[in-house]
């Protein structure tokens, strides 16, 4: 294969600055960093398995009577009372067995997800809002801000996210999927602030926002012009990775009864599940296994872009 | 021109130190005052005569306080980057500014960009001290004095098209945009430093560092300024590819009618460039001078110093000339030694060296002669010593 | 092997082999990445040798392969992406890359010993000075505490540091680039190596530090007749230590000449046209000559010789024949010892 004459003979300066880069074809195409980053995740193995089970979690939760068409709060205590899974009648009823209510097991996990999956995302959208804000601007501006900002998110992170949850939640008698996420996103944002903050400072002081300053930018597009697209991709790490703590956070708190009420949500049914764990493990285990699959599903993800995001890797 | 400005500053320079009161007389600043913002723009707008000077510093000074404690920061001393610096430059021309890590040359860079306030001193652009202004004519002055980075890896924003790059300077500017094709703007920038106009919509990552730097002096040429600042502007390129950039910044000088300030530690590139030369040593001025003033008939120790240690590649040149090592490391900028800054490391340092400041100006024995020795050398015991020729 | 005449001012120690053969030899090295764009060919069949007491500068521009090659000797290539696919590293003879890999841990460090550009980023930051040189004693003599302390403050006063005794337990960042620097030396001098290989070492200096720096250098290497291969693309520095200097381009050696010779008269056109393009200290020129164009992508090579897309003198040969490093000679045909030329036309380079 023959090389392309690169430089064309010309004037001095001018010809002997262009050379066509070389690489053929792919290269000539315009490429940012996030379609290299694509490039990466789609070579990815985990990357596809974790999220073919997440485009599988939330079909569950848009449309649930895609994958089972029977009432997850139909009960029927004399025919199904603990009735052991059919593991080989798939996408039954009767497939994961039923519970001590004589509901089937198989729709309460599908219909479970919706909450699960509305909790996860809307506090990590939550948080992600709540605490960028506040890392970006302690960040950014420094100084006596970001150290009242700073000492607020330590306070903060001195809660638990559980604890204060809870404490939250008890002033609530009548909790629905708004009051946990609200909940959650009260306590949950300091992480997000933390690495916004952390990486609002880092670019702050790279060349490219000081040339902007130079050129008499002002504050608004130096944060969002500059700084704001280049902090994205740790943000969104950390942010996919909350969201799976979030999921168990939200099936912690509604097993210790303080979640959701009257809502079906793979934390209450893994509750009721523990007075019957001897004779019917699989009442718990179910539930269990899918918010464990969803967590994991997250963290994965996270991880997979995270590689896909750092440089260090390419 | 700018030689026949150095006779006239030789005579004022002794009438200053015969005053003793103002401790560089370079220039005389003609101040501008303008009475309200549209006179000031204007004023920062008109033209400049080539050779006549365009910026004047005077004095500038540049401390970074050191502060203890997390709440309530107290200060324990003070960073001494730029501690009172004067110079002129002149339409038209380069002045190089060389130095050793440290000495201050990068906040002076910064300062002139108005990127770092002053501590104090002034920095006169066509007679208006543009550390006191504001406003529309604070816009003015960024739109005309530009900056060209040192790392061409890190001074273009990643996630920002080349076309957005060099074109970020209209939508901050409008008033300065070129009426109808921004685009068609932009892509002639790019061909006049040397690149592909089809490049408009590739991300930088996909240049090399030599074709980057071409697109941050596009962007630096964009708004048509006057002063472009060049902050090590080729220190970070493979040496095949430095010569390419130092010609094309030539030929955009004659080209735009540029005046430059060029920074670097690289002595031999900017001598390559520099009509006039000033070396910087723990945030003062030790010698200022023509470039054939410091490089053939250096003056102040610190500048001979730097000179003889500079690698010469070429074996039998190298054999004939003197070396100077200096012994130890710069001192902090915290703490500088009294008097003359450079006298820990100097090898004629005398008890006068610890007590008295040396002041910028042409040493008495070279006063009023001929010698391209007499030019300014902050030291008390200048004498000349060529140390480049073999 | 061609043994090169050392002229010049500095007397250097003379080549005194036991056994006659270089300490180090090269012989045609490849080095690939795998990378997700294809394969890089970092090193594309480089050969070279050191004697004891001599220095071969190696000089190149980022992408030329040079820090590659010195990576491969040390066994430091970060295996995979990096592959060696072909070569031989012989040391006294026997080649590393064959080796057992405890074996060569041994020449490693012990033997050769290796001097980066960033000292701060090479020495471990939690740990004292004293207490990384001393580590060297402890671990490959097996000296107590004590005797090792007492051999780091020895080291120290050895490469110049002031105040050794008071200062030895200082963390690296205490110390500024010049001394971390030479620290890093101290360290590589600790086992009283054969070999260093010091790559860009000064680059990160100001310039009145990396003289002190080089002349440092220079000095021990002559003490203990040791063998140098100094990385750099600094052609001003290479100039002041090197006996003989190796050009490198896109992963191959394109020219070698004893120092003098090369800056004399360079017999490829890449050498001439980075000798042309950097500016003088000493007088003010004009326009600068500058080589068009950008160093070759790694990637894609261009086919043939791989400077002739950047090249004034490229034929339709160079684009077709890759060509070898061809021994270099005067007019009349007297062959010039120690210099070689991988150029199509290196006669007209050298004599036209």
């Amino acid at each position: 294969m023959l090389n392309p004459t690169q430089a064309p003979e010309a004037g001095p300066v001018s010809a002997a600055a262009e050379a066509p880069l070389p690489g053929g074809s792919e290269i000539t195409k315009a490429r940012s960093l996030g379609q290299d980053a694509w490039r990466e995740l789609r070579s990815n193995p985990i990357f596809w398995v974790s999220a073919v089970l997440l485009v599988l979690f939330l079909l569950m939760a848009a449309v649930p009577s895609l994958f089972t068409s029977t009432d997850p709060g139909h009960a029927d205590l004399r025919n199904h009372y603990l009735g052991k899974p059919e593991w080989g009648h798939f996408f039954q009823p009767d497939w994961f067995g039923y519970n001590g209510q004589g509901q089937s097991v198989y729709a309460r996990t599908i219909y479970g997800a919706r909450a699960s999956v509305i909790i996860g995302f809307c506090v990590t959208l939550g948080v992600t809002l709540v605490g960028g804000v506040i890392g970006m601007f302690a960040g950014y501006f420094g100084g006596l801000l970001d150290t009242l900002l700073s000492r607020l998110t330590d306070i903060f992170f001195g809660i638990p996210l559980l604890l204060g949850g809870m404490v939250l939640l008890q002033a609530f008698t009548h909790r629905t999927i708004w009051t946990v996420v609200l909940a959650l996103a009260t306590f949950g944002w300091m992480p997000l602030a933390r690495v916004m903050r952390g990486a609002v400072i880092t670019q702050k002081q790279a060349d490219f926002v000081t040339a902007a300053r130079a050129l008499g930018a002002g504050t608004t597009r130096i944060l969002l012009r500059h700084i704001l697209p280049n902090t994205l991709a740790p943000v969104i790490v950390v942010a996919t990775i909350a969201l799976g703590g979030f999921v168990s956070t939200e099936a912690t708190l509604s097993y210790l009864g303080i979640g959701l009420q009257s809502t079906v949500s793979w934390g209450v049914d893994i509750s009721d599940a523990q007075n019957v764990l001897r004779d019917a493990p699989h009442v718990l285990l179910v539930p269990a296994s899918f918010l464990s699959l969803t967590v994991l599903s997250f963290i994965l993800l996270g991880d997979a872009v995270r590689d896909a995001f750092d440089p260090k890797l390419r | 021109m700018a030689e026949t400005e150095k006779d006239d500053k030789a005579v004022d320079v002794t009438k200053a130190t015969e005053a003793a009161a103002a401790p560089h007389g370079i220039t005389e600043v003609t101040t501008v005052d303008a009475a309200t913002e549209d006179e000031a723009v204007a004023a920062l707008d008109a033209e400049v005569g080539s050779g006549e000077p365009i910026l004047q510093v005077r004095n500038l000074v540049k401390h970074f306080p050191l502060t203890q404690g997390i709440l309530f920061k107290k200060q324990v001393g003070a960073v001494k980057a730029v501690d009172g610096i004067s110079f002129d430059l002149y339409q038209g021309e380069t002045l190089g500014i060389v130095g050793e890590s440290g000495c201050g040359k990068s906040t002076v860079a910064k300062l002139l960009m108005t990127l770092e306030s002053a501590t104090a001193g002034e920095v006169f652009y066509k007679g208006q001290d543009i550390t006191k202004l504001s406003g529309r004519a604070l816009r003015a002055v960024r739109r005309n004095i530009q900056m060209v980075f040192q790392d061409p890896y890190t001074s273009l924003n990643p996630r920002m098209t080349v076309g957005d790059i060099i074109g970020e300077p209209y939508e901050i500017h409008p008033e300065a945009a070129p009426k109808g094709d921004r685009r068609r703007k932009v892509q002639e920038l790019l061909d006049v430093v040397g690149l592909n106009p089809e490049y408009l919509n590739r991300y930088p990552h996909q240049f090399s560092g030599g074709q980057r730097q071409r697109i941050g002096i596009a962007r630096g040429l964009a708004l048509n300024p006057e002063i472009i600042i060049c902050d090590e502007p080729v220190s970070a390129l493979d040496v095949s590819v430095q010569a390419q950039v130092i010609n094309l910044m030539e030929k955009l000088q004659d080209e735009f009618n540029l005046s430059y300030i060029f920074i670097a530690h690289d002595l031999s590139i900017v001598r390559h460039i520099s009509d006039r030369v000033g070396v910087m040593y723990l945030g003062k001025m030790a010698e200022i001078g023509t470039d054939a003033e410091i490089y053939d008939h250096p003056t102040h120790p610190y500048t001979q110093a730097l000179l003889s240690a500079v690698p010469v590649p070429d074996p039998e040149a190298r054999e004939g000339r003197e070396r100077i090592i200096l012994t130890g490391d710069v001192p902090s900028p915290a703490n500088p030694p009294s008097g003359c800054r450079f006298r820990t490391r100097c090898w004629k340092a005398e008890d006068k060296c610890a007590k008295e400041v040396p002041l910028l100006a042409i040493p008495e024995r070279f006063a009023g002669t001929d010698s391209l020795a007499a030019h300014e050398s902050a030291c008390h015991f200048a004498e000349e010593k060529d140390v480049v020729h073999a | 092997m061609t043994t090169i005449e050392k002229t010049g001012a500095e007397p250097s120690a003379r080549v005194e082999d036991a056994d006659g053969g270089p300490l180090l030899e090269v012989r045609d090295l490849h080095v690939e990445f795998h990378t997700r764009d294809g394969v890089a060919k970092a090193v594309n069949g480089v050969n070279y040798s050191v004697s004891a007491g001599e220095t071969l500068a190696v000089l190149g521009e980022s992408g030329s392969g040079k820090s590659v090659t010195a990576q491969a000797i040390m066994g430091i290539l970060d295996m995979p992406p990096g592959k060696i696919p072909q070569g031989e590293i012989l040391f006294r003879g026997e080649d590393m890359l064959t080796m057992a890999p405890e074996e060569r841990r041994k020449i490693r460090g012990r033997r050769i010993a290796m001097i980066f550009q960033d000292a701060l980023s090479a020495l471990n930051p939690v740990l004292s000075v004293g207490y990384q040189l001393g580590e060297m004693f402890r671990v490959h003599q097996g000296l107590s505490k004590k005797d090792a302390k007492a051999k780091a403050i020895e080291l120290m006063e050895r490469v110049r540091i002031p105040a050794a005794k008071e200062r030895v337990g200082d963390y690296p960042h205490q110390f500024s680039g010049g001394m971390r620097q030479r620290i890093m030396i101290a360290m590589a001098l600790a086992l009283e190596p054969d070999l260093i290989i010091a790559d860009e070492p000064t680059t990160a200096l100001d310039v009145t530090v990396q003289a002190q720096v080089m002349d440092l250098l220079a000095e021990l290497q002559r003490e203990y007749n040791m063998g140098l291969i100094l990385i750099t693309h600094d052609l001003g520095v290479v100039a002041d230590v090197a006996d003989k200097i190796a050009v490198m381009y896109a992963g191959r050696i394109v020219e070698t000449a004893p120092v003098h010779e090369l800056y004399k008269r360079p017999a490829h056109p890449y050498t001439k046209g980075l000798l042309d393009s950097i500016p003088r200290l000493d007088h003010k020129g004009q326009e600068l000559y500058a080589i068009k164009g950008l160093p070759p992508n790694l990637l894609k090579i261009p086919t043939g010789c791989a400077f002739n897309p950047r090249c004034p003198k490229a034929q339709d040969i160079c684009t077709t024949e890759v060509p070898a490093l061809a021994a270099v000679a005067e007019q009349d045909g007297t062959e010039l010892p120690g210099r070689g030329s991988a150029c199509h036309f290196w006669k007209e380079t050298i004599h036209g």
